[in-house]
């Protein structure tokens, strides 16, 4: 059976986007939920990772407000369990990049502990920074 | 001692330089000269995702033309096996390599903005120094083990970036089995543990939610410790600082938590091969040195 | 043509052509062009880095960089001074600090965000190696970094391309600050005039020079005795 998933066309430009920048075939998640149960973050997400594809599949940019895109760490555990072999992670950072692309900052270096910036590998800023900051 | 191009990556001279010291002894004990890429820059240390990102795969792409001059230059013979031993280091480059391998006009256009470098031609190869371990084999490094680990119990730590995605990590991502086959292989006793490799927050550490970081180190390292295990290995600076040094945190918010020394699987590789000079235990926060001298692989 | 004419060329200064004397700097062809310097000018010798410029040559597409003071105009060339680049600077007490592998990330922690572009090895002036000195900050070697700038005359120009917004000159020379108080070798004939001086060597030579009026000192400068040093010899310590 072919499920039918009907987007308005302003809607759609947000999918059509979000596929383009992700390279990822959205529309092919058929919400099994297998992201959502291997996800380490889940329990600390406000939407979890299965709602994240669907939002996207309906065109609804509210997903970009979520905190659930940002804590996503590309551990890439949904990556390789997604039956459909879609990557969640590619897909949550075309979301992530929809809003430093805009030059929005989803944290402010400045406000980090001079003493903790000090002490943290040179690893943890460059990959926090990378995520984080446009 | 046969030459390999090496890509230490900014941790191990930085805040780790345990790591990238007893990296140099375990690859002197494997036989392997580690060639230090003349002029390498930072990896980006994770991967650039969305399609139309190529900004982020230069700095990768430019590691691997180093190595071609390397070539050229009489640095290494023929050698294009780029060994790494940080996880994140390795995930990044190889990934950026995989993708101009697979995408020649990609490679083209960051050919053509790298106008100051010869063209990248794809030729390297981004090995991680535990897949090179297997390939030369478990029972040939076992003979280098001058002072076997016996009876001590140790948990593998895989991550996330040395086994995912497929394609790209060195070992079945759902069960892997290489740092135990190494743990084996130094006279030590592997300790399975069922959160190997949950991600341990990453570059959550940064900021505001090091609460998150503390509740995975948390969850890893009890179950290591339930399951009988001594002390962690890794290969990933980002997972052995969240690990090792947020202990802190972890303690302070769960004050039942005992503490478990975390540690590079070279400090181990080190301290087997008899070059414990150089497995630099003073550099991890829960010093692992007290657990060592009880099983009497450590003087005094 | 007369002969004058036949050695004029065109520069565009800010979008406007002016006809300039073929052979001037950037910075003189823009005084014959008209315009004052208030800003954008100092030693007027490669030294202060005050006249960086950014300029495009007729025909490419290439956006290059130059001291104003040290470039030929050349015909067909649009060009803009760019006096001031408000890098990012921190306030830090070189002796409080104690330096360590973190301390320049604690000071400009966007530098690890450098994304290895090499647009600031290539727009500077100095022909430096901006982006391997970045590099070498991200991994705190006060020592390679100290050395690799070592010749930047902080113009700005590197700051100003910079796609990561890092203030390179400004990270180096935190870096050469900690490096010279806290890492390099003790000069041995610094610290020995250094201890002439506590000594009270030179107290007498000073408080006569102190007592002299204005007109005294003018004659003392004029008369000083400059040692003569030959091209290529050193001079001895």
């Amino acid at each position: 059976m072919t499920a039918v998933i009907k987007v308005k066309k302003k809607n759609r430009e947000f999918l059509l986007k979000t596929e383009e920048m992700s390279g990822e075939h959205i529309t092919m998640c058929e919400q099994c939920g297998i992201c959502t149960t291997s996800c380490p973050m889940t329990e600390d997400m406000d939407i979890s990772p299965a709602s994240i594809i669907h939002l996207v599949q309906i065109g609804d940019e509210g997903v970009l407000d979520s905190t659930a895109i940002w804590l996503c760490a590309s551990c890439y555990t949904c990556t390789v369990r997604c039956p459909r072999g879609i990557d969640l992670s590619a897909i949550t950072e075309a979301l992530r990049q929809q809003t430093l692309r805009k030059s929005i900052d989803y944290i402010d270096i400045n406000s980090i502990d001079r003493k903790e910036l000090e002490e943290l590998p040179a690893i943890a800023l460059v990959s926090a920074l990378r995520k984080y900051t446009s | 001692m046969k030459k390999f191009p090496y890509y230490p990556g900014c941790t191990l001279k930085q805040a780790a330089t345990h790591f990238g010291e007893s990296a140099i002894a375990s690859a002197k004990a494997a036989d392997i000269e580690l060639v230090e890429i003349p002029r390498w820059n930072c990896c980006g240390a994770v991967s650039s995702l969305t399609s139309d990102d190529l900004m982020h795969h230069v700095a990768p792409i430019r590691n691997l033309v180093r190595v071609q001059e390397m070539n050229q230059e009489g640095l290494v013979d023929n050698e294009y096996d780029l060994i790494v031993f940080c996880s994140m280091c390795f995930n990044v480059l190889k990934r950026s390599n995989e993708r101009v391998r697979e995408d020649p006009e990609m490679l083209k256009t960051i050919n053509q903005f790298m106008d100051t470098e010869q063209d990248y031609e794809a030729k390297v190869n981004v090995v991680h120094f535990l897949e090179t371990l297997k390939e030369i084999g478990w029972n040939k490094i076992e003979r280098q083990v001058k002072k076997p680990l016996k009876g001590l119990k140790i948990s593998a730590y895989y991550g996330c970036t040395l086994l995912r995605p497929r394609g790209i990590g060195i070992d079945d991502p759902e069960a892997p089995t290489i740092m135990d086959d190494f743990i084996r292989a130094m006279g030590a006793e592997p300790v399975s543990n069922p959160y190997k490799s949950l991600c341990c927050g990453s570059y959550h550490t940064v900021g505001d939610n090091k609460e998150l970081v503390a509740d995975r180190t948390y969850k890893i390292v009890n179950a290591a410790r339930e399951n009988g295990a001594e002390m962690i290995i890794t290969s990933c600076p980002l997972c052995a600082y969240n690990l090792d040094n947020r202990q802190k945190e972890t303690k302070e918010k769960y004050p039942e938590f005992k503490q478990m020394p975390v540690i590079y699987f070279t400090q181990i590789m080190a301290l087997a091969t008899g070059m414990e000079d150089r497995a630099g235990f003073n550099g991890n926060y829960i010093d692992s040195r007290p657990l060592l001298r009880e099983h009497g692989f450590l003087e005094g | 043509m007369t002969e004058e004419e036949k050695n004029m060329i065109t520069v565009h200064i800010m979008g406007k052509a002016h006809e300039v004397p073929a052979g001037l700097t950037i910075m003189k062809a823009m005084e014959y062009a008209g315009y004052q310097f208030i800003r954008g000018s100092g030693c007027r010798a490669g030294f202060c880095g005050a006249c960086a410029t950014v300029y495009r040559l007729a025909g490419e597409y290439k956006l290059r960089t130059a001291l104003a003071c040290q470039t030929a105009a050349e015909d067909g060339m649009f060009l803009t001074q760019l006096p001031f680049v408000p890098a990012n600077r921190q306030e830090y007490h070189v002796a409080e600090i104690e330096p360590g592998p973190g301390t320049l990330a604690e000071y400009f922690p966007e530098i690890t965000r450098c994304v290895s572009c090499n647009t600031c090895t290539k727009s500077c002036p100095q022909d430096l190696d901006v982006m391997d000195y970045i590099q070498m900050s991200i991994r705190g070697d006060f020592e390679a970094v100290s050395k690799l700038s070592f010749d930047c005359i902080q113009c700005g120009l590197c700051v100003a391309r910079c796609p990561a917004e890092i203030s390179h000159y400004h990270v180096a020379q935190l870096a050469r600050r900690l490096y010279g108080k806290y890492q390099s070798p003790v000069p041995q004939h610094l610290m020995t005039r250094l201890e002439e001086i506590e000594a009270g060597k030179f107290d007498e030579a000073i408080s006569e020079l102190k007592s002299l009026n204005a007109t005294e000192l003018e004659e003392r400068y004029t008369a000083r005795e400059i040692e003569k040093i030959e091209r290529g010899e050193v001079m001895d310590e």
